[in-house]
């Protein structure tokens, strides 16, 4: 957005978004549960993320709602914690924060468990596509000269006289002055390679989710919550900006190696059942249910963001331990950041002239009208062939989802990553119907074997069906058939 | 946008939907059928292995020679299909006319029918429906999806396998990867009894030497970028995991045969009523719905064992949407609803008439020895040497039976000795 930058954005996983943006709650938080005493700079970043998103959806083209938010209480005890919200909001400046009683309850949300009592009602919450908002901010970030480097992990970070002079990855040196580490999980590793903070250490805290079928018949108008009590954090019930009943989250703190410990547990979703169903009238069977996952938080020490651009050495700024409402405060933060930047470096920031603030989305055929799509399929046949049956994704959203991941840079096109572009295999069938249709289509797009072809981290398959034949012939004769 | 006008639009290009549509086509009416991959055949295509067309050619075929039996007669008699046709949405205009919007290559197509017959098959339960926890590496399939990649792309999956669910799909994948020469470590099955047809217990596990671990449930993955291992546990009577009991089973691949589900998706959307017991829409005995002049036939109707039963649904319900175009909707009758009795649990068609020869498809909710399946309201009995739920009994009831039916028809099953 600034001249004389020369951007490089470094991933060590093969696309965008796939740490901590992938598995959240998904929501643009209004700002009403900041402590300003104790959290001023998530008080003040949540409460301009908040308004900014609403600008950058618009422009990047990002799939978001804004139904609002309510913090439902259940006893006189909730009620009493759920006031201290309206103390909050008030200090942070955050508009429209009421409670609301029965008869407005309902009116707001006809789904809502007729125990509950009443709700903090904050209207300028909204739910976001966390993986579409990366996605999109990365397109555009490309496109206006940012170069993206995927499966490229950082090894070291070379400080020579007290300034940062690049780093070291898996795939060679990157010449840098300035160094942003947002390494979200490991950003604690990345700030001690470049010899900062070293008492800093991140904690993943664990949230398993539940995601139900977009055809269920209890969808929450608003974004629901428990009230947060000392013993429990609030769980939510929100209808994704796709259409999906989702609850949960838990809050497991792990230890700190545990970065990768992305698995479900019996008890976790167990917990976030119950806790769902005291907010909702009721649950829809356990049967349509299409997916349970599990995300990690980075939580920092009294969970406080380490937001800070070093003097020593010169050149090296932390964005990290990025918690709740880290989602919510991003643009906000990249404002604040280079806003530290040009306040402790010293360095001017002059706004681009030639900047596209501009993205478009892919074009789907989802919840277009029958002429619509004809008139798309007039234009490019592809929009006639569909490959995803749950989600109705057509071959042509998928081949721009394989030019756009190209575009950027990717190097490996993976199932996952056309997934989180096309919505193909979010559906009732979880893909066993899609998986190898968009396997072959991704075979003969980058000429890799229908078996390479990477659906998460690994290949589809292990070899041609008579592989294990022929090494077991070869072994009994000793003679090698390759 | 293409519009067209037919007597039967048969949505699915299956067994089901290959039969209903030579039926049809046979009849008279003005039939088209749609298919929403790039060729017809369905399932079958992928079945290299035996076991059909004993029941409806008395010749053991494979899914392959199976299906293309029908091709053959499709051609002979000319019936007019779409490939590459996604049934986007039905709109039920009235009792005769129904819409059909399909997406094709060509545009959009909207198909004015009389009639639907409805056969899109099944759809697999995934890991997920299951409830197994864990981490969400690569190399967890669906049974089908493995057959589909080994037996169409020629791909293998894995080496080191365990299949979760022992219906009819992953024991005959168990036997494809022995094979093939990969390592089936176990077939897991929560019940105390296998859930497939008790031929293939025989013919795909124990003449391979692959495990059958009845009573154990799969409680957890574990791998991180593919998959690692499974933990397993043995389930007490209630099916919930005996606490101490749980081991590792280490390998890289997961197959997932847990039963498949009737694929309903566009008949819920239409209002159609929907029996629990089967996953499938309610009918009569000529197939009907519970929406007029909308049929369903095959796994969408039923989970069914054989292919060869599905042909004959989709015969059936061609038959049915003749009667209907022919009497401008099916003739009101005193529809006798089929009743479960003991240890059934679930029966297809869920209404007899009395007036027409019926073959009723039964399940029972779990085995037993020495039995008779009785019909008491119409006097039927019959002996069985064994029931089991893996195993569908067919009755073929004349209408001259069933006609001494009264208000109901209650199916049960009766151990030896006991009075009715």
């Amino acid at each position: 957005m600034y001249e004389n930058f020369d951007v490089t954005l470094i991933e060590k996983e093969p696309d965008v978004g796939w740490g901590v943006s992938k598995a959240n709650t998904a929501i643009i938080h209004p700002g009403h549960e900041e402590d300003p005493k104790t959290h001023s700079l998530r008080a003040k970043l949540c409460k301009e993320g908040n308004e900014l998103w609403r600008e950058w959806a618009r422009e990047l083209d990002i799939p978001v709602k804004w139904p609002g938010e309510l913090m439902v209480f259940t006893s006189d005890e909730e009620e009493k914690e759920a006031r201290k919200y309206i103390d909050l909001a008030k200090a942070n400046n955050i508009p429209g924060v009421k409670i609301v009683y029965k008869e407005e309850l309902r009116a707001l949300e006809p789904n809502i468990n007729p125990d509950a009592l009443g709700a903090v009602y904050a209207p300028t919450a909204g739910t976001i596509s966390p993986m579409e908002a990366v996605i999109a901010v990365v397109e555009n970030a490309v496109e206006n000269g940012v170069k993206l480097l995927t499966e490229t992990e950082v090894t070291n970070i070379k400080v020579s006289g007290n300034r940062v002079i690049g780093i070291e990855t898996n795939r060679g040196f990157i010449e840098a002055d300035i160094i942003i580490n947002a390494a979200g999980l490991h950003a604690d590793k990345i700030s001690h390679m470049a010899g900062v903070e070293p008492k800093f250490f991140i904690r993943p805290r664990r949230g398993q989710y539940l995601l139900f079928d977009e055809d269920v018949s209890v969808k929450p108008v608003r974004i629901l919550h428990t009230t947060p009590t000392p013993i429990t954090k609030g769980v939510y019930a929100i209808t994704t900006v796709h259409g999906n009943l989702m609850i949960g989250p838990t809050a497991e703190d792990l230890p700190v190696e545990a970065r990768e410990e992305t698995g479900t547990t019996f008890e976790g979703l167990e917990h976030v059942w119950k806790e769902a169903s005291k907010i909702l009238k009721a649950l829809p069977p356990r049967s349509k249910v299409i997916k349970t996952f599990a995300g990690l938080r980075p939580e920092p020490p009294g969970g406080h963001w380490l937001i800070k651009a070093y003097e020593d050495p010169w050149g090296f700024v932390n964005v990290a331990g990025i918690r709740s409402p880290g989602l919510t405060s991003a643009p906000a933060i990249a404002h604040y950041v280079l806003e530290q930047i040009g306040k402790v470096y010293g360095i001017k920031l002059i706004k681009k002239e030639k900047w596209n603030p501009f993205r478009k989305d892919i074009m789907r055929l989802k919840g277009k009208s029958l002429e619509e799509i004809d008139s798309l399929i007039k234009m490019n046949p592809d929009y006639g062939e569909i490959l995803c049956y749950c989600k109705t994704v057509s071959k042509a959203e998928i081949i721009e989802a394989i030019n756009r991941m190209r575009a950027i840079g990717i190097k490996t096109i993976t199932f996952d990553g056309i997934k989180f572009r096309t919505y193909v295999g979010m559906g009732m069938c979880q893909g066993s119907f899609c998986r190898w249709r968009i396997a072959l289509l991704v075979s003969k797009y980058t000429g890799a074997p229908l078996e390479n072809v990477v659906i998460k981290k690994s290949g589809y398959g292990i070899g041609e069906v008579k592989m294990l034949l022929k090494e077991k012939v070869s072994v009994k004769t000793g003679v090698s058939l390759k | 946008m293409i519009e067209e006008k037919y007597d039967a639009v048969v949505i699915g290009g299956g067994p089901a939907g290959i039969a209903a549509a030579i039926k049809a086509t046979e009849l008279g009416l003005k039939t088209v059928l749609l298919e929403n991959r790039d060729i017809l055949g369905g399932i079958p295509l992928q079945c290299v292995h035996p076991g059909f067309g004993l029941h409806y050619f008395k010749e053991d075929l494979t899914g392959t020679q199976f299906i293309h039996r029908f091709f053959d007669r499709m051609e002979k008699i000319g019936v007019e299909y779409i490939t590459s046709a996604h049934v986007y949405s039905i709109e039920y205009r009235d009792y005769m006319e129904k819409i059909v919007n399909v997406i094709t290559r060509k545009g959009v197509l909207r198909l004015c029918s009389k009639t639907i017959i409805y056969t899109v098959g099944a759809r697999e339960r995934t890991i997920f429906e299951i409830g197994v926890v864990g981490d969400r590496p690569d190399g967890i399939y669906t049974a089908g999806e493995a057959q589909t990649m080994m037996d169409i792309y020629g791909v293998l999956p894995g080496k080191d396998i365990v299949i979760i669910g022992s219906g009819d799909v992953g024991l005959i994948m168990a036997r494809r990867f022995a094979l093939e020469g990969a390592r089936v470590k176990a077939v897991i099955e929560i019940m105390p009894y296998p859930g497939g047809l008790m031929r293939n217990v025989v013919q795909c596990l124990i003449d391979y030497n692959i495990p059958l671990l009845l009573s154990h449930i799969a409680l957890r993955v574990v791998g991180k970028k593919r998959v690692e291992k499974v933990v397993v546990a043995r389930v007490d009577e209630n099916l919930r995991p005996i606490p101490g009991t749980e081991f590792e089973i280490e390998c890289d691949t997961i197959v997932i045969a847990a039963g498949l589900r009737p694929y309903v998706d566009l008949l819920e959307k239409l209002g159609v009523a929907m029996d629990p017991a089967t996953g499938g829409p309610i009918v009569n005995e000529l197939l009907e719905t519970s929406m007029p002049g909308v049929f369903a036939a095959g796994n969408a109707l039923v989970i069914n064992d054989l292919a060869d039963y599905v042909v004959e649904q989709g015969e059936k319900a061609a038959e049915g949407a003749k009667i209907f175009i022919e009497n401008r909707g099916i003739p009101t009758e005193e529809w006798k609803p089929v009743k479960k009795g003991r240890n059934i649990r679930l029966a297809v068609p869920h209404y007899v008439s009395g007036k027409r020869d019926v073959t009723i498809l039964a399940r029972v909710a779990k085995p037993e020895q020495r039995v008779f399946v009785e019909l008491p309201e119409v006097g039927y009995k019959v002996f069985h040497m064994a029931v089991r739920p893996a195993e569908m009994i067919r009755l073929d009831l004349s209408k001259d039976i069933l006609s001494k039916a009264e208000k109901s028809i209650t199916i049960e099953v009766k151990p030896i000795g006991q009075r009715t």
